[in-house]
């Protein structure tokens, strides 16, 4: 059964274990309804397509922490040169995804990209060793756990529905205070 | 004078921990003093913009980087450099070679580059040393104290 980011992000909330979870774009409207965990930031306001870079650099000043980054398959597309700098820089970030074919969060318009990019080969030929691509339910929910764990960097490529006519969300703190609970929460 | 050995041990004398970099051919020439054995950790990335958030992410994980790139880059890295600095409010620190800034000040380059750089640093909001021949090392981790003790973001410009 085709997946709804919803659903995706549920199945991610079962099994984030302690991981930090860094959502962008899209994903900051849905996964305060799944997690409300001091480990959660909601990267918004963003420099679109830097999502990679901003857990990479979490994961390599924790290293014993792993980082998952929620990105889009447009704010992929903006920045495909950071899985190069992934799989340079060794360190357990997990990154996700979301691939609905759309910018959603400006009304649902195609990217450039739209159903004909494969991610999952863009990052094996960028040099990451761990891919995984879930396009239904069920594989994600069977598969994500081992996808979650062990070394990074992993990419996890999940084909969801796109959604129409959704308006730009908001996070749900303000950044300093996402900040300092974050900060307070790496620092246990 | 900025040679490799001399910035190196200037920054890590200031606690930075990490370097974040897409050097020009002036900066590059620090690569040897930086992986060597008294050398930084070296963070290589694709994009400048990636540059700046690899080290927000850094910042937010409570340390110290230096992201090093070209003017040229920086041009690039624009929403990446508004977001950190002005959204996320970290006290992200650059250092930036401006290509050809002594040709230009010799009315002698036709290359935009030295025009456009402290403009548009200013456009950003970003507070800015320029540093030329007559400084050192010593000056490059002065403006980077400063910086830091005053939890502000800032860049300084090496003239190439």
């Amino acid at each position: 059964m085709p997946m709804t980011q919803r659903q995706a992000l549920a199945t991610l909330a079962q099994h984030r274990g302690d991981h930090v979870v860094v959502t962008t774009m899209s994903a900051v409207g849905l996964w305060p309804e799944l997690s409300d965990s001091p480990l959660d930031f909601a990267y918004m306001p963003s420099a679109m397509g830097h999502a990679p870079g901003l857990g990479l650099g979490l994961a390599l000043a924790h290293p014993g922490r792993g980082v998952i980054i929620v990105n889009g398959d447009g704010g992929m597309l903006m920045n495909l040169g950071s899985l190069a700098t992934l799989a340079a820089h060794p360190a357990n970030v997990y990154l996700i995804i979301v691939d609905n074919g759309l910018y959603e969060v400006t009304g649902g318009q195609r990217t450039a990209g739209s159903g004909r990019v494969d991610f999952a080969a863009v990052a094996r030929a960028a040099g990451i060793g761990r891919v995984h691509a879930f396009d239904t339910l069920e594989a994600w929910h069977t598969g994500a756990a081992a996808a979650l764990s062990g070394p990074g960097p992993v990419v996890i490529w999940l084909k969801v529905e796109g959604r129409l006519g959704q308006k730009t969300p908001k996070p749900p703190r303000a950044m300093a205070e996402q900040i300092q609970r974050l900060r307070e929460a790496l620092a246990r | 004078m900025f040679d490799g050995p001399s910035v190196v041990a200037a920054l890590k004398d200031c606690g930075v921990t990490h370097i974040v970099w897409l050097p020009d051919s002036e900066l590059g020439t620090w690569e040897a003093a930086l992986t060597g054995p008294n050398g930084l950790p070296l963070i290589r990335v694709c994009r400048e913009g990636e540059a700046i958030t690899v080290a927000a992410g850094l910042m937010l994980g409570g340390r110290k980087p230096v992201v090093v790139i070209q003017c040229t880059g920086l041009f690039e890295a624009g929403d990446a450099l508004r977001n950190v600095v002005h959204d996320l409010k970290l006290p992200l620190f650059l250092i930036v070679g401006v290509r050809s800034w002594y040709t230009h000040q010799e009315g002698k380059s036709g290359d935009s580059c030295p025009v456009f750089t402290e403009p548009i640093l200013q456009a950003w909001r970003l507070p800015y040393t320029l540093l030329d021949r007559r400084h050192s090392s010593a000056d490059l981790a002065h403006s980077y104290r400063q910086a830091q003790a005053e939890h502000r973001a800032a860049a300084v410009l090496i003239a190439e």
